[in-house]
């Protein structure tokens, strides 16, 4: 089931990196981390990124939520390019069309649940849409934690507040960054089916690196990386399937 | 362990360079107070040394030698006779009578050379072969009659003056004109300190100087004599009252006199020294606080393989050992050079102190390096302690492990013991009580700084609120971590508190001073000598101006009341009650006339005495005894206190009449051309024609010099606070990376980070201006207590605009602490601050 990737590209992708180029170093001692990649995400899609360590995975979702530059192609958010960006303007997008979700949680411990899920709003200056909010908290199960700090929630408590701050602002994309990675497995399926509930009920695109083929299943498409390049694709994937293709690239050694 | 603590010191090299350069300035300023005291005070014994060289025996008035010969003390019988005597004695080779006085020299402009404390006259006593020992003619000759007049050389180098040139001078009000006839090298302490010297004929300073005899008489012992010696042949002849003094005793004295005012300067330096030290104890703590959190688990790992608490604690300290040592060895460095480049700075600027090579004693390095290293090791103690009750299974912790909250329950206890204890104790009347309570007062302060933080903070959230969401986040970040909030805002404290207390006091006095001048004079003019008195004639020259309208002298005795000794101020009694306004209790300044006499209240309970009563007094100069009754009692002041009689019945117990002060009232009132007509009838280069702006100015300025002096000792506290609060945000920022990667990564602009730090700056440093304005307002309040007994018109007054200057600059410490971390953490990447993990 090998697609190629440019017979796929839709024209309403919410992000997109074409010919995506990222080298470090020079001469010998060069690494090439993407090599030529592109890909579309489209709108209201979940997709899974997979591949073994220094694939070039995570390099490529950094790259493509403009956190990381890259050193040649182009990446668009929405109708946006960022390669023409300053940093204050990378800045800017990234506050008002993305939303993030880190493996360590990376809340502010100073700031109540309720607070860190309002904090892009905060930071941008803009109110909260209220229905939205209440839609939200109500969907990750917080409603009535919002007072607590988190040093008072579980790890999964804790997560779950950083899936509602990604939602809330309503971004064009969501990234997460092996989000279930320092959870337990049912506090890490809590989240994930939120986050396939955001996709199915509310139309939010979200992109996700993750190393567990269970994560993935949640995903309704699979890339993998090797090597800096897209070699795999995978559509409604199940936990089987990924794990399968996996086991096909182990068998091919995994070099990196 | 050494080696491991040596690794652990150059691994965090960047984050010790604060404390290390706190520990630093504060070891500069006590090594560079030391050499500079020493090497001062060595060039000041060197130079001075040689002016005894003619003395073996000096004859001097016993007892108080302050108030030589001016007449309000009995006779020693210093005279030519003795003098003559004492020449001839066996082993005496020559002996020279010396009288000193203060002389003022007019330069080419008609102003005073030199400062009014070091303008000194001497005469020149040509003992044996018609020359004084004591002057090294290198021009011209000396003088020899009332027309002639030397110069030291360094006085005429300053004015320009060469021998043949006429000059003015004054003793007394009079000016004299003289030729120079010589300029004199000499070993004299006071123009070795920069003062002027300028030499009369034996007779005409006896005579200018207003002197019946010689202030000391000096013999010199002929070769082959010993000092003692000679001193038993002198004490054979020694009239009364009188002491026959070795030259070597002299000179020692001299050298513990040197010694004892340089070691009160370097005492005055060391003390700031000292508080600058303390603030950087607050640093120090801090920064080893951090790194012992920074490396819980590292430590923990230690305790698992088997170190003990004690080799834990010795690792930390081991740190700090070596910290303390390399900012001592930098902190002597630095301080040598402050006091090489002092030594050049004074040299260029005239102030003409001796010059000598740099000297660096043995105690001075040893002092230092231990101040260093000790203050070092001993703000680590807690800290070390601290490390070692990790327990070894932190290092299985796979959690980011931060260190437990302890209560502060404990800490505010006694924080609120010391501050009730110096409350107690700073409201007792007594000086040295309330300095310990003001001191205790500060430290419960310090204590409790951690609990004001938190409502403090909460109470800054309105004006943080302009600036949103950044606002609110440096609010929160400044009282995560109360205690080191706390110890940083107590460093800047401390030296707030100090400025703020001493600028309330400052104020308060300086218009008390004022109002006092304002309340107490109706003349409109005080004339007077600095250092010296005024000739009665001068009184009668003020008097023929056609401008006053009536003038009293302030002229004064000395008597013995029922056993106590009191001055006794002679005054014009028809023009006293219009020239000064006295509050009474009792009687009134009318009563005063020939036979009575005004007391002030401390008096009258002394002797118990009201009004009606008689005084007996004896007179300190001829011991005759008279006996005045009491006319009134009045409130004394910081100008009039004390007993006020007439001239006419104090006069006849002085042998020289001499006015400290002339009050003048004007016909039109003060004015600008009264002051003139004064000032040119008299045109003597020292006499000074004060009105009471210039009296209450003259008391301010005095205040606002040692004000000023005393914020730029105190800047190097503040100086080291400020670094303090750069430390803290460095740990601040450098601890937050993870968020401050995330806050960059969800959108926070890098503009915004930098803001966020900075107002955290502001706030902690806000947080100690106003912990230390306060503390300082209310000590400046309590210890003014004090002052109030003294002074009637002193009430505490709250310099606001100082205080809102203050503020103002805190606002700017934080400011400018914050430039470099708020500019490291905008430059954090938000990949890899939220990776590092």
């Amino acid at each position: 089931m090998t697609t190629n990737p440019y017979a796929a590209r839709a024209t309403t992708a919410a992000a997109r990196a074409t010919d995506l180029s990222k080298v470090y170093g020079q001469g010998e001692t060069q690494v090439v981390a993407l090599d030529h990649v592109s890909v579309d995400f489209g709108r209201g899609d979940f997709t899974a990124i997979m591949g073994p360590s220094g694939s070039g995975k995570s390099t490529l979702m950094h790259c493509v939520a403009g956190l990381d530059s890259f050193s040649s192609g182009s990446v668009r958010i929405g109708e946006t390019e960022l390669s023409t960006l300053k940093d204050s303007e990378l800045t800017r997008l990234r506050r008002d069309k993305i939303g993030f979700i880190f493996q360590a949680f990376n809340l502010l411990p100073t700031l109540t649940a309720l607070e860190n899920i309002t904090l892009p709003m905060d930071i941008a200056g803009r109110e909260p849409d209220k229905q939205w909010l209440e839609r939200v908290i109500e969907m990750v199960g917080l409603s009535g934690r919002l007072s607590h700090r988190p040093t008072e929630l579980s790890g999964g408590q804790q997560q779950r507040v950083a899936v509602a701050r990604a939602l809330a602002s309503q971004p064009e994309i969501i990234f997460g960054d092996e989000p279930t990675g320092n959870l337990d497995s049912r506090s890490g399926a809590e989240v994930l089916g939120f986050l396939r509930d955001s996709v199915r009920e509310l139309g939010q695109t979200v992109v996700m690196v993750t190393h567990d083929p269970g994560a993935a299943a949640y995903a309704n498409r699979v890339l993998f990386l090797a090597d800096g390049r897209v070699v795999d694709e995978i559509h409604r994937p199940t936990a089987d399937s990924v794990l399968d293709r996996m086991k096909h690239f182990d068998a091919k050694g995994r070099t990196s | 362990m050494f080696r491991t603590a040596l690794s652990n010191v150059l691994a965090h090299k960047a984050r010790l360079l604060m404390t290390t350069l706190a520990v630093m300035l504060g070891v500069a300023f006590v090594s560079g107070t030391l050499v500079f005291t020493d090497t001062f005070g060595n060039a000041y014994k060197n130079k001075t040394a040689k002016s005894f060289d003619h003395v073996s025996v000096a004859i001097r008035p016993d007892g108080d030698s302050s108030s030589q010969g001016d007449g309000s003390r009995k006779p020693s019988h210093l005279t030519d006779n003795l003098l003559k005597r004492a020449a001839t004695l066996p082993g005496a080779e020559y002996a020279i009578g010396v009288v000193n006085g203060f002389t003022a020299l007019a330069d080419k402009d008609g102003k005073l050379v030199g400062g009014e404390w070091g303008a000194t006259g001497s005469n020149y006593y040509p003992g044996k072969g018609g020359k004084d020992p004591r002057y090294a003619f290198t021009e011209g000759a000396a003088p020899k009659s009332a027309a002639d007049i030397a110069l030291d050389s360094r006085t005429a180098e300053r004015t320009g003056f060469k021998v043949g040139d006429t000059v003015r001078y004054s003793t007394d009000g009079h000016v004299r004109t003289a030729r120079v006839s010589g300029i004199f090298d000499t070993g004299d302490g006071s123009v070795v300190a920069g003062g002027s010297l300028v030499v009369l004929d034996n007779q005409t300073a006896l005579k200018v100087l207003n002197k019946s005899e010689y202030d000391e008489i000096d013999v010199k012992a002929a070769a082959g004599t010993s000092e003692s010696k000679l001193k038993s042949f002198v004490e054979k002849i020694l009239p009364k009252r009188t002491d026959a003094v070795t030259g070597d005793q002299l000179s020692d004295d001299q050298e513990r006199m040197i010694e004892r005012q340089t070691g009160a300067m370097s005492h005055v330096l060391l003390t700031f020294a000292g508080i600058a030290l303390f603030v950087g104890i607050f640093i120090i703590a801090n920064t080893f606080t951090m790194l012992v959190g920074q490396r819980t688990k590292e430590l923990a790992l230690m305790r698992a393989v088997g170190a003990s608490r004690c080799q834990v604690t010795c690792s930390v300290l081991t740190e700090a050992f070596l910290v303390g040592l390399v900012a001592a060895v930098a902190g002597f460095g630095l301080g040598l050079c402050i006091s090489a480049s002092l030594e050049i700075l004074m040299d260029s600027d005239d102030a003409s102190l001796p010059k000598g090579p740099i000297v660096i004693a043995p105690t001075t390095i040893l002092v230092t390096l231990l101040m260093g290293v000790g203050v070092t090791m001993l703000a680590a103690w807690l800290p070390g302690r601290r490390a070692a009750k990790i327990p070894p299974v932190a290092a299985m912790n796979s959690v980011h492990a931060t260190p437990a909250t302890r209560g502060l329950l404990v800490r505010n206890t006694i924080g609120s013991l010391f501050v009730a204890l110096g409350v107690v104790l700073l409201l007792m009347d007594d000086i040295y009580t309330m300095a310990a309570g003001a001191g205790t007062i500060c430290v419960g302060v310090i204590v409790l700084t951690p609990l004001l933080s938190r409502p403090f903070i909460a109470a800054s959230a309105p004006l943080l609120k302009p600036f949103g969401v950044t606002g609110k986040l440096s609010r929160l970040n400044s009282v995560r971590n109360p205690r080191r909030t706390a110890s940083t805002a107590a460093a800047l404290m401390i030296g707030l508190t100090l400025i703020t207390a001493m600028t309330v006091i400052a104020t308060s006095m300086s218009s008390a001073i004022n109002k006092m001048a304002a309340d107490s004079l109706k003349a409109d003019y005080s004339v007077s000598m600095p250092n010296s008195k005024l000739a009665p004639e001068i009184r009668e020259k003020i008097d023929k101006l056609p401008d006053v309208e009536v003038s009293s002298p302030l002229r004064s005795a000395t008597a013995e009341a029922d056993g106590s000794h009191s001055k006794i101020n002679g005054v014009e009694p028809k023009s006293f009650g219009k020239l000064v306004s006295l509050d009474f209790t009792s009687g009134s300044v009318n009563g005063l006339k020939m036979g009575t006499a005004l007391v002030d209240t401390d008096t009258a309970k002394e002797e118990s005495l009201k009004t009606g009563d008689t005084l007996p007094l004896k007179f300190d100069a001829d011991g005759k005894t008279i006996r005045l009754k009491v006319a009134g009692v009045y409130k004394g002041n910081a100008l009039f206190n004390g007993i006020f009689a007439s001239t006419s019945v104090i006069d006849p117990h002085l042998s020289k009449l001499l006015d400290d002060q002339v009050l003048v009232k004007t016909k039109g009132g003060a004015s600008d051309r009264a002051e003139k007509a004064i000032v040119d009838a008299l045109g003597s280069p020292a006499i000074t024609v004060q009105d009471k702006d210039d009296i209450s100015n003259a008391v301010a300025g005095a205040i606002s010099l040692i004000l000023n002096m005393l914020y730029g000792l105190l800047a190097m506290a503040i100086l080291i606070a400020v670094l303090g609060v750069i430390n803290t945000l460095a740990m601040s920022v450098f601890e937050r990376k993870h968020e401050i990667g995330m806050l960059l990564a969800i959108g926070l602009d890098r503009a915004k980070v930098k803001q966020m730090v900075r107002l955290e700056a502001v706030v902690i440093s806000l947080f100690g201006a106003v912990l230390g304005i306060g503390l300082g307002l209310f000590m400046g309040w309590a210890t003014g207590g004090s002052i109030a007994e003294k002074i009637k018109t002193y009430s505490t007054e709250i310099p606001v605009g100082r205080i809102v200057i203050f503020l103002a600059t805190a606002v700017v410490v934080g400011v400018i602490a914050a430039v470099w971390p708020a500019r490291s953490a905008a430059r954090l990447n938000p990949l890899t601050a939220i990776k590092s993990e």
